[in-house]
């Protein structure tokens, strides 16, 4: 593309408001009602944050990588991509992001060393995910529970709480890439879609990532940071 | 700032001689209260209307019912106003499936199918507007634009063909925003285009030094997008009162004087405002009829516009 530093985001913007929440809409009408075996989903990576046992996070992080997995294909693949021409290569980074979550399951000891104790800002992080990311759309002009953003169903509340798992178990940066690029893109998006809450998405990552960078400490093997009774 | 008592000297007596060939379109004189001024394309002499319909961001709705139904009774008050030429382009995600289903539903007597090629390379150009008309469901474009210039030195040959050979009409190249006007108008100079499409508005007007003057002597027709800066412009004015002129030229809203201030440039041959709105799409049919500003009035719009917006 030539010429590329005259184009500002609002150029390849090609939807509008109302299109994407009216696609939000159609999408969890047709799933419904998924949300509420997500929302089950939700509970489990909680818990993990909460009770930092080895069986828990690996159940958390397989759940996650479930939902990264889901979105990939029902939501970037099937719906978004019908109005967003980069959808495909979204849902790609959502399936490896899927994939990365599946071995900090399996292998733990090389992928993770999770804090031995609950920590208020990933349980924040997730908590705010699954309980107060579907409220958002009353907050919308026009917004109604139809066009709620659930976690495991949409990207962002599932990235968010994402983050705040990879936070609780002091993922390395690797797995932090695409969720923390995520956050970047869709707060771009909403921002120009002029939509209110914009500033919110990028907020948390930078939280997270600020709460990941200052309680960094030297990699433990997970096995001998998780409570020996697991 | 008040409202500013009109000039008579700014108006033109007859919207004909204003506007450098403007002629009434026969078409619509039940659906609007004035006919829709038109212009000739100055490569062929065929009449077309001066507001035509875009589609970038409104029409792409994906698989959403209602969304298509909207764009459905957009585009049957459209061609029921008189407007014909509808733009779109294989960047604008299901807007081209969507305009498909609402020529299938509608069967315009008079559509002017605008689309684009937007791909590197000649070869996937081909199979790219293919895919494109059968998403249109017309058996063939009116008018095949290079989008952005991507890979125009490739595409513009295979147009042309296509228009030797019968199987397209007209051939164009694109831009937005100001970009790439040097090599546009190289192209202006050099190939025989039938079309350039810009950005043009009222704030926006870097294209009356060098584009506009080049096409009406190269006899190219000139297509206009974002006249409102995607809603920005409209935005900006809204609330702010009417200046005077407005009502003289027969403006009830700005939305209209800034098409008027578009359409009444003699290189223009049309604009394309997208919307979703049937309401608009009549405010904007109606921005083609009746009085146009003349050059004085137009450089007051412009200064009226750059003060309040």
């Amino acid at each position: 593309m030539s010429e590329w530093w005259t184009y500002s985001l609002s150029d390849f913007l090609m939807f509008s408001s109302r299109s994407y929440y009216r696609l939000i809409e159609s999408y969890n009408a047709a799933i419904w009602p998924a949300h509420l075996l997500a929302l089950v989903a939700g509970l489990v990576v909680i818990v993990a944050i909460v009770r930092p046992r080895q069986h828990l996070q690996r159940s958390a992080a397989l759940v996650l990588a479930a939902a990264w997995g889901w979105v990939a294909w029902a939501y970037q693949l099937e719906r978004y991509a019908e109005i967003n021409t980069a959808a495909p290569y979204f849902a790609a980074a959502f399936a490896v992001q899927a994939l990365l979550l599946c071995w900090l399951a399996y292998r733990p000891a090389n992928a993770a060393n999770a804090a031995p104790a609950p920590q208020p800002v990933a349980l924040g992080l997730t908590g705010l995910a699954i309980f107060a990311y579907p409220v958002l759309a009353l907050a919308r002009d026009n917004g109604t529970w139809r066009q709620a953003e659930v976690f495991g169903i949409v990207p962002d509340p599932t990235v968010v709480a994402t983050l705040g798992m990879l936070l609780a178990w002091r993922a390395p940066a690797i797995f932090w890439l695409i969720p923390v690029s995520w956050c970047l893109v869709s707060g771009a998006t909403l921002m120009e879609l002029k939509i209110g809450h914009a500033w919110l998405l990028p907020a948390l990552a930078l939280t997270a990532v600020f709460a990941r960078v200052m309680g960094s400490r030297k990699p433990r093997d997970l096995n001998s940071t998780a409570n020996p009774r697991s | 700032m008040p409202p500013t008592s009109p000039s008579r000297r700014h108006l033109l007596a007859s919207m004909i001689a204003a506007s450098g060939g403007l002629a009434l379109s026969p078409l619509l004189a039940a659906a609007l209260p004035a006919p829709l001024l038109t212009r000739p394309i100055p490569s062929s002499g065929e009449q077309l209307p001066v507001i035509g319909l875009g589609s970038w961001i409104t029409f792409n709705v994906g698989r959403d019912p209602q969304g298509r139904r909207e764009s459905t009774d957009v585009m049957r008050q459209f061609f029921a106003g008189g407007g014909r030429l509808v733009d779109s382009s294989p960047m604008y995600g299901s807007a081209q499936d969507v305009i498909g289903e609402a020529v299938q539903t509608l069967k315009p007597a008079r559509l002017f199918a605008a689309d684009k090629v937007w791909v590197s390379g000649g070869a996937r150009g081909v199979a790219q507007v293919e895919a494109s008309r059968k998403l249109w469901r017309v058996p063939r474009f009116d008018l095949l634009q290079v989008h952005n210039l991507l890979s125009w030195d490739e595409h513009l040959p295979i147009l042309l063909a296509m228009k030797r050979e019968g199987r397209l009409r007209y051939v164009g190249i694109t831009t937005s925003e100001g970009r790439r006007h040097a090599e546009i108008e190289k192209i202006m100079a050099s190939q025989p285009i039938d079309f350039v499409q810009i950005s043009y508005n009222a704030l926006d007007r870097d294209v009356e030094q060098r584009i506009l003057p080049l096409a009406r002597e190269r006899r190219i027709g000139v297509i206009v997008n974002r006249p409102f800066r995607q809603g920005d412009l409209t935005q900006a004015l809204a609330g702010k009162p009417l200046p005077g002129w407005a009502a003289d030229i027969g403006c009830t809203t700005w939305a209209q004087a800034l098409l008027k201030f578009i359409v009444s440039h003699p290189a223009v041959t049309c604009a394309i405002p997208a919307t979703s709105s049937v309401a608009h799409v009549r405010e904007n049919l109606l921005a083609g009829t009746g009085r146009m500003p003349d050059e004085a009035l137009r450089k007051r719009i412009a200064q009226d516009v750059e003060r309040l917006a």
